[in-house]
């Protein structure tokens, strides 16, 4: 499992490619030091070269590639400073600060049958996670449309469910209604997509007994723990915090969603 | 060249400190500069109690800086005591804590509280714009803010910051209230209220609605509002608002303050504090000042 014992940095990385995978689904490949401590479930984030936008942009990190010491990003246009990281090329440089937070506690569920789940952009962490993970795979993966990705990916580390908003592709709905047409059973769920997909599947797990690690996403500033914008509430008091809150950035963004308040 | 400055009797290496709110307790940005290089840390507010603080989004970017709405969510001065003191107490830099309370009593317990702790000075928020209770209300009325500096200077052992909020209609009147309830030095601007709407969406980019605007957006209102009070009142005041980079903390001292602090720009750049330090130096070089000191209020009337 990824964490944060080593020293966080601010690093100028190479793009090495760069191409559109979807509508406004940008692939980046960026040569950095900082694949060699990057694992699956954590993040970087990117700050924009344009002074008027001030704050990085917390990425997850879709695909490492240690040997050659490179990051591979998956990431929407959501604004200005997305939109700026879709125009580099190859050879342009990204100011990226990592490697941040807390990934997947892979360790945790070797051999065990973990279903994976990724809805939308939440996809893309889930990919270097099926790799990583030495168990009985399963993954489900939610779109809006026809409009996929990383599908061809994904299915190099497991058997592949996907599940459309339309019904174009695959099941009707989302993943989780993928999960029951398919008859899927876990030990584990590992996930990462938008909240209602997410309080979907805790409250699946609840009902199941079964363990779910999920990935959560919030307006950060610092990314590094010191702004405290990121938090989600938490059942227990934080034993940074001490009150019912955990830094996103920090303690998570990977999480028992037993242990969140979502 | 002598980059040391003085304070209300203290002494710091530098005029580079860390805005409140923004450095934590100097420890999650310690794997990115050298805490030993800053005149000061000064940490995230304190209350007497752990605050949970306001509801998420906290955070909106905006052009060329930032809205916040943490609502002062901290652990309450036991924890802060036994963990955060201790941490900063390794390395050689001055301490200061900002104070923050709901009620004057509030304020008292943590002052009281940091009486025999090795801290060099308090700054007291008068001027968080996204709590409820307490904070800006002493801050925005010169009446209350006299009675809240001369309550806290009454019990303090350190000497006493008051951090004074833009959100008023003269600054100077704040500056001398505070100064005649025996403030010891003034630290603004705090962070500028401000608003963001998400069009798409029709709802309100914070989860508070409104929130504090930092970042270099507000540079030129805080280095007027510097320049104005520097002239009311003789107690030193710590600028901030904005600053990015050595011009502009230089550009602080000029209008006016003895030192200065780095808030929203940390975020943008890790390692904006010790940059500035460096910067500052290679001024004093460049134009053959032999005391930072010098700079404070040399600007050419």
């Amino acid at each position: 499992m990824g964490s944060q014992n080593v020293r966080r940095k601010k690093v100028k990385a190479v793009v090495v490619s760069q191409k559109q995978i979807a509508d406004q689904i940008y692939d980046m490949w960026l040569e950095t030091e900082l694949a060699q401590d990057a694992g699956a479930g954590q993040f970087v984030a990117v700050y924009p070269h344009d002074a008027s936008t001030l704050l990085p942009r917390p990425i997850s990190i879709c695909e490492v590639d240690r040997k050659a010491g490179r990051l591979r990003l998956v990431y929407r246009i959501a604004g200005k400073g997305t939109a700026e990281f879709a125009s580099y090329g190859s050879g342009d440089t990204a100011d990226v600060l990592g490697v941040l937070g807390n990934g997947f506690p892979i360790e945790r569920v070797t051999g065990r049958r973990v279903v994976i789940m990724g809805g939308g952009i939440g996809i893309p962490p889930m990919l270097e996670l099926a790799k990583e993970l030495d168990a009985d795979k399963h993954i489900l993966l939610g779109y809006r449309d026809r409009d996929l990705f990383l599908q061809d990916d994904m299915a190099r580390y497991g058997e592949v469910y996907i599940a459309t908003e339309d019904g174009s592709v695959g099941v009707r709905g989302n993943v989780m209604d993928a999960l029951r047409v398919h008859e899927l059973s876990a030990d584990v769920i590992m996930a990462c997509g938008p909240m209602p997909m997410l309080r979907a599947i805790k409250q699946y797990a609840q009902q199941q007994g079964i363990e779910a690690y999920i990935s959560l996403e919030e307006r950060m500033a610092c990314g590094v723990g010191a702004c405290l914008g990121c938090v989600c509430r938490t059942k227990n008091v934080d034993a940074h915090s001490h009150v019912n809150n955990a830094r996103i950035c920090t303690e998570g963004p990977v999480f028992d969603a037993g242990e969140v308040d979502i | 060249m002598n980059t040391k400055v003085t304070i209300a009797g203290v002494t710091f290496k530098n005029p580079v400190m860390t805005a409140s709110g923004t450095f934590g307790s100097g420890m999650e940005y310690s794997d990115f500069v050298d805490l030993n290089r800053l005149g000061a840390v000064v940490t995230k507010g304190v209350a007497n109690v752990p605050w949970p603080g306001n509801p998420t989004p906290r955070v909106a970017e905006t052009y060329g800086g930032m809205l916040n709405a943490i609502g002062l969510q901290n652990p309450g001065i036991d924890v802060f005591v036994e963990r955060d003191i201790p941490f900063l107490r390794q390395y050689d830099t001055r301490i200061i804590v900002n104070v923050c309370g709901k009620t004057v009593d509030d304020y008292l317990e943590v002052v009281e509280r940091l009486s025999d702790q090795p801290v060099d000075m308090l700054e007291i928020n008068v001027s968080c714009p996204n709590v409820k209770e307490g904070a800006i209300a002493f801050g925005q009325e010169a009446g209350c803010l006299y009675d809240i500096t001369s309550r806290i200077k009454n019990r303090a052992k350190q000497p006493v910051i008051m951090k004074l909020s833009p959100n008023v209609t003269d600054i100077t009147e704040m500056a001398k209230a505070a100064e005649a309830a025996g403030a010891d030095a003034l630290s603004l601007i705090n962070t500028i209220t401000g608003m963001k709407i998400d069009i798409h969406r029709r709802r309100f980019a914070l989860a508070n609605k409104t929130g504090g605007l930092s970042g270099p957006a507000i540079k030129p209102v805080a280095v007027r509002m510097v320049y104005q009070a520097a002239h009311a009142v003789k107690i030193p005041i710590i600028g901030m608002g904005g600053i990015a980079n050595a011009e502009d903390a230089v550009e602080f001292l000029l209008a006016g303050a003895s030192a200065v602090a780095v808030g929203a720009m940390n975020f943008a750049n890790p390692y904006a504090t010790a940059e500035i330090v460096e910067g500052i130096e290679a001024y004093m070089m460049r134009y053959g000042v032999e005391n930072v000191a010098d700079l404070t209020g040399a600007v050419v009337e």
